[in-house]
């Protein structure tokens, strides 16, 4: 028997590679977290993050779609990014 | 006679600004062409700065997934000039007709100046009239011109002579002062392997005529005299 497909939530992060310097992270990290006096924070680092619901018989489908569709509509930019795809619901 | 393609895309603001200076500085033919309705009937091709899709996901991201891309590539194909500043360097990067990426500016804020450039190689249609190691004044307006690429590809890239033009000093020397947005290795403009695609963050537009530039001079003006001189040399 056939499941109707289930609706699931997936989320992209997409970050500077960790050479590419992400000035953002570092002032949040200097300015604000070490300041604050959180000295156990080593390290910052800002991304984006998209949130997709996909329509998918499971949640390995759905994820895997959204890999694809990072890939070739280049949700980054794979000179400058790295891409992290995860399923959270 | 020539004919030279500005395309506009939705958010493009420096189209008209290009199109004047092809039009009443170099006296050519240059048509203003809506991004959906360009064809490859042009000699050669300008990408304007501006904001296309709102600079939405990544300046550029959106833009580099218009119709007119296609066209862009025949026509890179076709050996055409084609020259992108600003956005439209943005669009050729994250098109892949451009290596690298275009990060946010390192001083995470938007950066409108007059800046050196140190012209690094005269084999691109857009800067065969210059000298090397010439410098020329012409300003940015951006936040986001930090030209990126992991250190092996930039060491490619020199190798290749694709580094056209460096952000420098009064002594015509890349440094960490006359970089304004933290691009490596101080670069502002880069071609393809062939030399027919270039992008620049600058905006040679805003420095060809007279009356716009702080010392009177017109130092962009060289990049569109070279893409005229380009033209004509190919009988178009």
């Amino acid at each position: 028997m056939h499941m109707p497909p289930q609706s699931y939530l997936i989320e992209v992060v997409i970050e500077n590679k960790p050479l590419a310097r992400d000035p953002e992270g570092e002032t949040i990290h200097q300015n604000l977290v070490l300041k604050g006096g959180y000295s156990q924070v080593t390290k910052v680092r800002v991304g984006k993050l998209l949130r997709m619901r996909v329509d998918a018989d499971s949640p390995e489908q759905a994820r895997d779609l959204v890999k694809k569709l990072c890939d070739d509509l280049r949700i980054y930019n794979p000179a400058a990014h790295t891409c992290q795809v995860r399923t959270v619901g | 006679m020539s004919r030279v393609a500005v395309i506009q895309y939705p958010g493009s603001n420096c189209d008209l600004d290009a199109l004047e200076v092809l039009q009443k500085v170099e006296k050519i033919r240059a048509d203003l062409v809506w991004h959906k309705d360009l064809k490859n009937d042009y000699d050669a091709y300008v990408l304007p700065g501006g904001f296309s899709y709102g600079d939405y996901l990544r300046a550029g991201a959106i833009g580099a997934t218009s119709p007119s891309l296609k066209i862009v590539r025949e026509a890179v194909d076709q050996n055409k000039p084609i020259l992108g500043i600003c956005n439209g360097f943005q669009i050729l990067v994250e098109a892949g007709l451009l290596p690298g990426a275009v990060l946010r500016n390192s001083g995470l804020r938007f950066v409108c100046t007059w800046t050196r450039l140190r012209v690094e190689t005269t084999r691109t249609p857009f800067t065969k009239l210059a000298k090397k190691g010439q410098a020329l004044l012409i300003p940015i307006a951006h936040n986001e011109g930090r030209y990126y690429l992991d250190e092996n590809q930039i060491r490619d890239l020199e190798r290749k002579e694709q580094i056209v033009l460096r952000y420098v000093n009064e002594q015509h020397e890349p440094s960490k002062d006359s970089n304004p947005n933290g691009s490596i290795d101080n670069i502002a403009g880069i071609c393809n392997e062939k030399g027919n695609v270039m992008g620049l963050m600058p905006h040679p537009e805003r420095a060809s005529i007279r009356a716009l530039s702080p010392d009177g001079q017109t130092y962009g003006k060289v990049i569109f005299d070279s893409m005229i001189e380009t033209l004509n040399g190919l009988g178009a």
